[in-house]
């Protein structure tokens, strides 16, 4: 709490008014400011120390007038010398409460509100507000200032727990100091298997910096359990799944998606099917948080890519009460069940970006979720022509699930560079690549029926004779990722599609 | 003593996050035992009593006391009980 160092303000004064009756923080009311002038300063700082004499100055003619001159030091109570009375801020409240940044800061207050501030040395600045033509003469005309001891590093995050812990709702859960904590977690049954960071209420402040919304705010419900997921409880198992903080929008938007009837998490959750949720990223984010689309795309070894993955399954397991042999109930699952997210390589790629493709501007950031098996490689290395590669990438498609079932089952082919050079270099756009893989995978009844091959699976009987496309109208994905050699492509197989299953769904990253 | 750490819980808070009581033995062969004195007054007489019997049969006992009855347990003492015992018996008065 700050104190006085001296009389001249009492004891329970305006800053101690201020702090019982803020319900809010930053741009808190400031209605129990006395009038007047307040500058904040550390002795720490070569401009603080060289506006300190003025400081003695301003107190002593500005404090004979109807306003006031206070000072609060950060880091010293004595500091400026030969000064009656200075408030002592060093536990920072009073400066973290007014958002000061830099010292010196000169604000003036007028019937309780801060209407003016001033940050560094400017004596022309501080001429101007003060209405003291001579104050500094013989002084430089502009000094930056120092950062804030709010900002220390040291005390940063001892200070947003300070003040803004008390945001936080998620109960507190002490953890015993012989207890290992990573063990703890595990022992929680809190992990995917995997060690975990454990969520302290700093790290969960630190990542609720990535995100403009409010911690209590709702995104959604997740199931099973249908629970009520504020925007803190993704960002703790963000913190879990060793995200950084400026991936959480993009975790925020997984979620979202992921919760939607449309893709219907609780479905591909609880299936028998191999599927989990795939998060394909798009637009400007993907860069500028450093994801990978190229080398290994939907491999290990980029943080970003593997813990948005996690960070949405974490949820999942965690605030939805999904975990396996609970209400999952793969028979295998797959290990993309861990994480699986990859960004479209949309520079290299021939093709406008995928988001686009589906409805977005191409400076709009998405996630595109997917009900996903494992990845399969289809492999082509001597196809130059685009006809005899789009024939390569169909027979690799047509074992979705089973070739001989059709309808039931969405997927995503990934294009590697290799490979859609052929295409970029034949004029394919992805309309018309989409367009031979319909016509070349529109199969014939006869061959995919029951019992058709000697295979007892199979379409039902009364689809002999006619033709049946072996994806549903939108059910075909196509998106570009991978390193630049190797001539590969993907096909990630889904789950049982349309409104009855999960069905492909793209949301805004904001 | 190390402090302590204090994590958010992640979960959909349904349900208590203290871990829950184990179902009972059905038979305490090879097990140790650890008594609880609650720091009540006497407690320590019920469970001198108890040791004599449990080590009598053969069984391992480890003796335990919180600091006072009127507080739960510290974390840091239930741990210490939970990794070095398979059962615990607490003396609830006096």
């Amino acid at each position: 709490m700050s104190t006085l160092r001296h009389q001249g303000v009492a004891e329970g004064g305006w800053w101690q008014h201020r702090r019982r009756g803020s319900a809010t923080l930053r741009g808190v009311s400031l209605t129990d400011l006395p009038d007047g002038f307040v500058a904040v300063v550390k002795r720490d700082c070569p401009t603080c120390t060289l506006v300190a004499p003025l400081l003695v100055d301003l107190t002593d003619v500005l404090g004979r007038g109807p306003d006031s001159f206070t000072v609060v030091s950060q880091d010293d109570p004595s500091f400026p010398d030969h000064l009656a009375s200075i408030v002592d801020d060093s536990d920072l409240d009073l400066s973290y409460r007014l958002g000061i940044e830099t010292v010196p800061t000169l604000l003036r207050i007028e019937q309780g509100v801060e209407t003016a501030r001033i940050v560094g040395w400017s004596r022309d600045q501080w001429r101007e507000l003060t209405g003291l033509d001579d104050l500094g003469e013989g002084m430089p005309d502009h000094r930056p200032g120092c950062g804030s001891l709010t900002l220390d590093p040291t005390r940063a995050d001892e200070l947003a727990v300070r003040f803004r812990g008390s945001s936080l709702r998620s109960r507190r859960v002490e953890l015993a100091a012989l207890e290992d904590e990573m063990e703890a977690l595990f022992d929680r049954g809190w992990t995917d298997g995997l060690p975990v960071v454990p969520p302290t209420p700093v790290r969960v402040l630190r990542m609720l910096e990535g995100t403009d919304r409010a911690p209590d705010d709702i995104v959604t419900i997740v199931p099973p359990d249908l629970v009520e997921c504020s925007v803190e409880k993704i960002a703790v198992n963000a913190v879990m799944a060793g995200c950084r903080p400026e991936y959480l929008p993009v975790v925020l938007a997984a979620v979202e998606a992921a919760c939607t009837d449309e893709f219907n998490m609780h479905g591909l959750l609880a299936t028998t099917y191999f599927s989990g949720p795939v998060v394909m990223v798009n637009g400007p984010i993907t860069t500028a948080i450093g994801m990978n689309s190229g080398v290994n795309a939907l491999g290990q070894g980029n943080r970003a890519n593997a813990t948005i993955g996690r960070a949405l399954q974490l949820t999942i397991r965690n605030v939805g009460g999904g975990r396996p042999g609970g209400i999952d109930r793969a028979t295998l699952g797959n290990p993309g069940k861990y994480t699986f997210c990859f960004a479209e390589d949309e520079a290299g790629s021939p093709w406008v970006p995928m988001s686009v493709e589906r409805g977005f501007a191409v400076d709009q950031s998405t996630v595109t979720l997917f009900a996903g098996e494992g990845p399969r490689g289809i492999v082509d290395q001597l196809s130059r022509d685009p006809e005899s590669l789009s024939r390569s990438l169909a027979a690799g498609l047509r074992s979705v699930a089973h070739p001989k079932l059709a309808l039931a089952f969405d997927a995503v082919l990934v294009v590697s560079p290799e490979h859609a050079r052929v295409f970029r270099e034949a004029g394919w756009d992805r309309a018309r690549l989409r367009q031979e893989l319909d016509e070349i995978l529109t199969l014939d009844g006869d061959e995919i029926a029951r019992g058709a091959g000697g295979i007892t699976e199979g379409m039902p009987e009364s689809l002999r004779g006619v033709t049946v496309p072996k994806f549903r109208d939108g059910g075909l994905l196509i998106i570009h990722a991978g390193g630049g050699a190797g001539l590969f492509s993907s096909v990630i197989g889904g789950w049982m599609s349309g409104r009855g299953g999960s069905q492909p769904t793209t949301w805004p990253i904001s | 003593m190390n402090e302590t750490t204090t994590v958010l819980d992640p979960t959909g808070e349904r349900h208590p996050v203290e871990r829950q009581r184990l179902p009972r033995p059905a038979s305490l062969d090879g097990m140790t035992i650890g008594l609880l004195d609650i720091s009540k007054p006497r407690g320590d007489v019920f469970l001198d009593h108890f040791e004599e019997r449990l080590v009598a049969q053969g069984l391992r006992v480890e003796r335990f006391r919180k600091p006072t009855f009127t507080k739960p347990a510290p974390i840091d003492l239930r741990h210490e009980i939970s990794t070095r015992c398979d059962v615990v018996i607490e003396a609830l008065a006096d």
